[in-house]
């Protein structure tokens, strides 16, 4: 509407209805939208150089998930890997022997028990180390009778099970307990601090994005400081002339985000390669777990987000405070 | 349709540009605005056109207080002004038909509302053949008239032009001029600050002076006017 003169029609805005005027609005966010493109192919060159630049800084701690993820996994087999083993006393009978594993396997910490008789640990022995026959020549066999027990996965953490063994060596048939533990522990807390040092840096690389795509925004402001005190000029709005800024900021964060999936799924290529010969070596079955289709809409969600983030905050200071002074 | 009300300009550096003037453009009226450099025409046009705001007193347009407008406002404002400029100020990576596309593009007229209207203003103009032409291939005179198209595209009921006839020889200048008296006949208010006395003085429009910042002379010619007016009192 026509501010100063009401007699004055305005133009085809309020041409048609409220939905036709509603639809016009969403075609010309499109256009705005299309249209910063164009102006990101006019310089393709430092375009593209920017969105790489986001890419590789996105590529990083997206890979840094991954690593956290699978560790994660890895980590899980570890804890279920917690096993106790009880030395049974010397002299313990066969029938005192099947109590006591009945008596531990009510526990409700357990999981599951099994007894290794001195014998079986023998024929396991031998054949395993290849010393067959020299074991033959002992008139007595060496080894103790073992119990072998699995907590649940709810005690099979460092403290749980720990607290599980103190309990299970108080059984008069036990000699003692072990529980390799200490490697776990360690092992844990060095990757609770790799976690959290990941999350450190890639919060810091998110705020790098941001900060890359403000100042190539505020440049592309500064650039074209003419054309917006000519659009100031001739009555454009604040709101008008940011537009193409702010989708310009989006774009940027939306093609770095793709960047950085391909750079991830490169680098997740080429170490699974490396991996599945490692794997075959040891003879276990290892695999990587690459970014699941919800983790690759979050990147790219979270890219272009951070893309539109970076150009409001150069917008917000560049944009209104250029105002069309000098020469009327 | 312009009016002000003992307006007074202070820049932010102490400089005063106008002092208590108070004059009052009627509607559909052409009228010329002259004086010597730095009487302060350039910033009573900008006080029209909310570039600067008024240090004291009220400026008018169609009854409307110019104090009262917000910043928000002004955009909506500054459609209803078209404004002419002395280097023309085109954009020069775009072509005529988007320079002048401009003003319709912000107020989102369909793309077909716009070609007609662009092809009337350049016709009016008589730029219509160069209408996909890139501003750099044009002389002084069309880049003028470019600048005049886009300032007349969306029909605004006044136009302002600050020194349009600036740079162009005294033939270009009368072809300008013959645009303006063209659209002022259709009811258009326009005011032109000029220092072209030559140019002015075959005319008989409404001609206010103003010298050091005050309206020194508010009349119907320019011949009762002395060169003398001219020179800044120092
Ligand atoms: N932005 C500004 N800040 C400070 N002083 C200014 C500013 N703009 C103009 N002035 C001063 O105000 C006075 C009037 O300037 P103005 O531009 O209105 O003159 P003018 O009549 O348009 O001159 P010219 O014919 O040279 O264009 C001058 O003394 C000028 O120095
Ligand atoms: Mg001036």
């Amino acid at each position: 509407m026509s501010l100063l003169f009401n007699q004055r029609k305005s133009p085809g805005a309020n041409s048609a209805n409220p939905g036709h005027r509603l639809v016009m609005y969403f075609i010309r966010h499109l256009q705005q939208a299309l249209a910063s493109i164009g102006e990101l192919w006019r310089m393709p060159i430092s375009s593209l150089l920017t969105m790489a630049v986001l890419g590789v800084s996105l590529a990083l701690p997206t890979t840094l998930h991954l690593l956290m993820k699978n560790g994660q996994q890895l980590r899980s087999g570890w804890d279920s890997a917690a096993e106790i083993t009880l030395f049974m006393e010397e002299g313990v009978s066969e029938s005192q022997t099947q109590k006591v594993l009945r008596r531990i396997g009510l526990y409700e910490q357990v999981n599951k028990v099994t007894y290794v008789g001195a014998d079986d640990a023998l024929e396991e022995f031998k054949t395993l180390s290849g010393f067959g026959d020299a074991l033959s020549y002992l008139d007595k066999n060496p080894l103790p009778s073992v119990i072998l027990v699995i907590p649940t996965t709810q005690y099979s953490s460092p403290e749980g099970a720990r607290e599980l063994l103190e309990k299970l060596q108080q059984q008069p048939e036990i000699a003692f307990g072990k529980l390799d533990v200490t490697w776990l522990e360690k092992l844990s807390a060095i990757v609770n601090l790799l976690d959290d040092a990941a999350l450190a840096l890639g919060i810091l690389l998110l705020l790098a994005v941001a900060l890359v795509i403000a100042n190539t925004i505020r440049l592309s402001i500064l650039n074209r400081r003419e054309e917006i005190e000519v659009l100031k000029l001739v009555g454009a709005t604040n709101n008008f002339i940011r537009r193409p800024f702010l989708y310009t900021g989006i774009w940027y964060g939306l093609i770095g985000g793709l960047i950085a999936w391909v750079c991830v799924s490169l680098i997740l290529w080429w170490v699974e390669g490396t991996l599945l010969d490692l794997a075959s070596q040891l003879g276990s079955e290892l695999t990587l777990s690459g970014l699941s289709f919800s983790e690759f809409l979050i990147l790219i969600a979270l890219s272009s987000g951070l893309g539109w983030l970076g150009a409001y905050g150069s917008v917000m200071r560049h944009v209104y405070e250029i105002e069309p002074e000098n020469q009327l | 349709m312009i009016r002000f009300e003992e307006v007074t300009k202070i820049y932010p550096g102490g400089q005063q540009a106008l002092n208590r003037v108070n004059f009052h453009l009627q509607p559909g009226e052409m009228a010329f605005l002259t004086g010597h450099s730095g009487a302060g025409k350039s910033t009573l046009l900008k006080l029209i056109a909310m570039m600067e705001r008024p240090t004291s007193g009220q400026v008018f347009i169609n009854g409307h207080n110019l104090n009262k407008i917000t910043k928000k406002q002004v955009p909506f404002a500054r459609r209803d002004i078209g404004m002419i400029f002395q280097n023309h100020r085109l954009l020069m990576d775009r072509s005529v038909f988007n320079n002048v596309a401009l003003p319709l593009i912000i107020e989102g007229y369909h793309l077909s509302d716009i070609k007609r209207r662009v092809a009337a203003a350049l016709d009016k103009v008589g730029l219509l053949a160069k209408i996909n032409n890139m501003p750099n291939t044009l002389s002084g005179g069309e880049l003028q008239r470019v600048g005049i198209a886009r300032a007349i595209v969306n029909k605004p009921p006044l136009l302002l032009a600050d020194e349009p006839t600036g740079n162009l020889d005294p033939h270009l200048s009368m072809e300008i001029l013959k645009v303006f008296e063209d659209l002022n006949s259709v009811g258009v208010a326009v005011m032109i600050a000029t220092h072209d006395l030559g140019l002015i003085a075959r005319m008989k429009y409404h001609t206010f002076t103003l010298r050091q910042g005050q309206m020194i002379h508010d009349g119907l010619s320019s011949s009762d006017l002395r060169e003398s007016e001219f020179e800044p009192v120092i």
